[in-house]
């Protein structure tokens, strides 16, 4: 009995951090004024702004506030022959004759204008798309930038890629991106496509098509030949419109696994190419030994990185038995300590869910959790009003089968799981369908490449998360899709190798 | 029947043993069976079926593999996934060899088997030995294709960032019908030198090489369910091989529209990755490269942070 009472008496010392003092952040929003946002956009075809012939518009919204930021023209499927006439036009008069150190010089000025509107775009992708003016700025705008800078580069040394083999472009591209990083996946689709000496029909996602459309406007201003770059937009018919075109030699899609598998069907019986980088589940692995402050600050940013609204988030974190009180109770102060609410302010964690349909899904999955048993935690933050928020969540007591652990949310949601050894998180890890991103935190070399080499996944990130670069290769294995975007190996998916 | 009794009547005696040597020796057939699991089982399903040569002459007897078959070998072949793939690469390297090795000293079988499904002897012999050297071609790339595909990026922030390839896992693979030893060795040595397991259905109307080179494998320490093995019919079991949601990807190496089709609607299920090798002449000694090996592996991009201590400069 004395040594229970000692011990109830034994303080901790850990020191438990209070959010609820008198510690708050004044607004500090990035100002509207720095972006010019028209009132209707066409579409980008043969280096014009073009009426669609389908006639239709649609709004775009702020999902902060439900406004209306503008309108933007839906691409029928007679617009997106338009479009592939026009690149399929180009490619063959202008961009695949251009000498390649040429065709590099266009791409680097894209990249460069990029970086000179930076500010503009970053606001602009904030507004239409609602994420933190904090990772527009500081992440997608420069990272897409930087990925024309690194892909322009490549333009004429092709022939080192790839050993003993030359390199021929395949026509035209037919790219579909989404809308998680609207600009970034502009960037990497348009980049080595164009790069390789392909040109380019694009299609930004229905909910953000703002960027792709400013990004249209750089590509006048870069000059680039008429034809080269097409950019429309539209939604899933588009989309269709696209992949079925007969003359059409290559897609590029980024999006859910379902759509990714009728794309996989739709191209039986022809001759297309295809990549694509669809959904996951990441498992993100806490060993004992990890140093845990540094990774509750991985596994906060891995799963509530842009909403959460990230194709590679670190959505199943599996704990260490012994670590796991004390993981997850940090994971819940942490939790409390985010900022949720306006995207353009510049204090702003976790901005607005980009659209009423997603918020459903997240609220859905939610309740699914719920039910299937396991144990709900959300932020007491308040949420405005207006506009699609959701607090950052995390569930714990999640089982392997339960569906908050195999299906992707795509939400600022959290399932935690523990495990105690390591072939158990191996098998955990590694039984879903997916395959694109990992993690493992432990303070032990060996232990990171052991964990590293057994999970199967295109990207594994150890001891940090969420981590990009132009440099480095991107793509799943499984049903997370494949090909690679991104350095040397992002190559591949455009070019055909002759010996 | 009457007759051969009689005229080897004078050296056999009445309890049957041979009295003296002359009598006509009667020849051991072999009993042609699947492979699986480094196991030499018979069809599951007890069925057969008789491929005939151009001269109508029967060639055996040969197991008419069902689905379950398929589902049996696949099971192998994921068995051995981890063992395999988590081999040293020099090792792998070496057991390539091997199976180099024993193709050598079998050549005269598989010569023999060559001219019984309508060969010549010219090209037989030039198969099997194309085919010895391609196991040595490959046997030789192991580890060292790792290194010619494999990228350590420059990224811009603080850390170590590297890209290797990594097999796919299980790949079924539907061997080439005419050249039916060099297409089959050629569509499974990349696959195996790069660590992944396979399941191949052989040529349905020329299988007889394939029986033997599987046995030519089992005494080459491949380890049971790196390569597997079936005979039978295209037709029938071709859309089991694609659909199973455990393999991860499916080589197809004839020109053959209505099948591709069909092998791209169903590699869809789990998205399997696809590859037509239906423009390539295996008899071509240039029809071999690193490429083959990368169709089947994944490259993956491993992250970690570098140190970076406030004040510390460069090492030099």
């Amino acid at each position: 009995m004395a040594i229970t009472k000692k011990k109830a008496a034994k303080k901790s010392n850990t020191v438990k951090l209070k959010f609820d003092t008198s510690w708050t952040y004044d607004p500090a929003p990035e100002s509207k004024s720095a972006a010019t946002i028209a009132k209707q956009y066409d579409l980008f075809i043969n280096g014009e702004w073009q009426k669609p012939q389908s006639k239709k518009y649609f709004d775009t919204i702020n999902p902060a506030t439900e406004e209306k930021l503008s309108e933007v023209a839906e691409a029928g499927e007679a617009d997106v022959d338009k479009a592939v006439k026009a690149a399929r036009n180009a490619h063959e008069k202008v961009w695949k004759k251009m000498p390649a150190k040429e065709r590099a010089k266009y791409i680097f000025r894209i990249a460069r204008i990029m970086q000179e509107k930076a500010r503009e775009l970053a606001i602009i992708e904030s507004l239409d798309g609602g994420k933190p003016i904090r990772e527009s700025r500081d992440f997608d705008i420069p990272t897409a930038s930087n990925h024309f800078f690194y892909y322009a580069g490549w333009a004429d040394k092709l022939e080192y890629a790839f050993p003993n083999r030359q390199t021929a472009p395949l026509g035209v591209a037919a790219q579909i991106i989404p809308w998680n990083f609207p600009l970034l996946m502009a960037a990497w689709k348009i980049a080595p496509a164009i790069a390789t000496g392909n040109t380019v029909v694009l299609k930004s996602a229905e909910t953000t098509p703002l960027t792709a459309y400013k990004l249209a406007e750089i590509i006048r201003e870069a000059d680039l030949p008429p034809g080269v770059v097409n950019i429309i937009s539209g939604a899933g018919a588009t989309g269709a419109a696209m992949v079925n075109h007969p003359d059409v030699n290559k897609i590029a899609f980024t999006g859910s696994t379902d759509v990714g598998k009728i794309i996989q069907r739709a191209i039986a019986g022809t001759n297309k190419k295809v990549t694509l980088e669809l959904g996951g589940k990441a498992a993100n692995i806490i060993f004992e030994d990890a140093p845990i402050d540094q990774a509750v600050e991985g596994v906060i940013n891995g799963i509530f990185f842009n909403q959460g609204h990230v194709c590679c988030a670190g959505s199943r974190l599996y704990v260490q038995e012994s670590i796991a009180k004390i993981v997850i109770r940090k994971l819940k102060d942490r939790l409390e300590s985010l900022i949720v609410g306006d995207p353009l302010d510049k204090n702003t964690d976790i901005g607005a869910i980009n659209s009423k349909a997603q918020l459903d899904t997240i609220h859905k999955y939610i309740s699914i959790g719920k039910k299937e048993g396991a144990e709900m935690y959300e932020s007491s933050c308040r949420i405005p009003g207006k506009g699609f928020f959701c607090r950052p969540t995390l569930f714990t007591n999640v089982a392997q089968s339960n569906r908050i652990a195999q299906e992707e949310i795509f939400g600022p949601v959290l399932s935690v799981l523990t495990f105690r050894t390591d072939d158990e998180v191996i098998e955990k890890a590694n039984n879903s369908p997916y395959g694109l991103s990992a993690g493992v935190w432990t303070d032990k070399g060996s232990k990171i490449f052991n964990m590293t080499k057994r999970m199967r996944a295109g990207v594994v990130w150890a001891n940090t998360f969420n981590k990009f670069d132009p440099t480095s290769p991107f793509g799943g294995y499984k049903e997370s899709g494949f090909g690679r975007e991104g350095g040397l190996h992002g190559l591949l998916p455009y070019v055909e190798l002759r010996s | 029947m009457e007759k051969l009794i009689k005229k080897s009547s004078l050296a056999i005696s009445e309890n049957g043993l041979e009295k003296k040597s002359g009598g006509k020796r009667v020849e051991v057939l072999k009993t042609y069976k699947i492979y699986i699991g480094g196991q030499f089982p018979r069809t599951e399903s007890g069925r057969y079926y008789i491929p005939e040569n151009a001269a109508g002459k029967k060639l055996a007897n040969v197991c008419l593999s069902s689905r379950k078959d398929v589902r049996d070998a696949v099971v192998a072949a994921r068995g051995a996934v981890s063992g395999w793939s988590g081999r040293a690469a020099f090792n792998r390297s070496q057991i390539l060899y091997r199976i180099a090795e024993m193709l050598e000293g079998r050549k005269a079988q598989f010569i023999e088997e060559l001219m019984a499904q309508d060969t010549s002897k010219a090209k037989a012999e030039k198969e099997v030995t194309l085919a010895i050297d391609r196991l040595i071609y490959y046997a030789g790339w192991c580890d060292k294709f790792q290194q010619l595909f494999s990228a350590v990026n420059p990224v811009a922030s603080s850390h170590f960032n590297f890209s290797v390839p990594e097999p796919t896992g299980v790949v079924s693979i539907i061997a080439p019908q005419t050249d039916s030893l060099i297409g089959l060795v050629s569509v499974i040595a990349p696959v195996i030198a790069g660590g992944n397991t396979c399941v191949v259905l052989a040529s349905e109307t020329k299988p007889l090489c394939a029986v033997t080179f599987a046995e030519v494998l089992n005494s080459s320490d491949v380890p049971g369910g790196v390569v597997n093995i079936l005979t039978g019919k295209p037709a029938e079991l071709a859309s089991w091989m694609v659909d199973h949601m455990d393999v991860n990807a499916t080589i197809y190496c004839e020109n053959n529209a209505a099948v591709q089709q069909m092998i791209r609607e169903k590699s869809a299920s789990n998205l399997k990755r696809v590859f037509f090798y239906d423009q390539t002449n295996w008899m071509n000694p240039d029809s071999q490269s690193p490429y083959f090996i990368m169709d089947t592996q994944e490259i993956k991009t491993t992250w970690h942070p570098v140190e970076n201590i406030a004040g510390a400069g460069g090492g030099y």
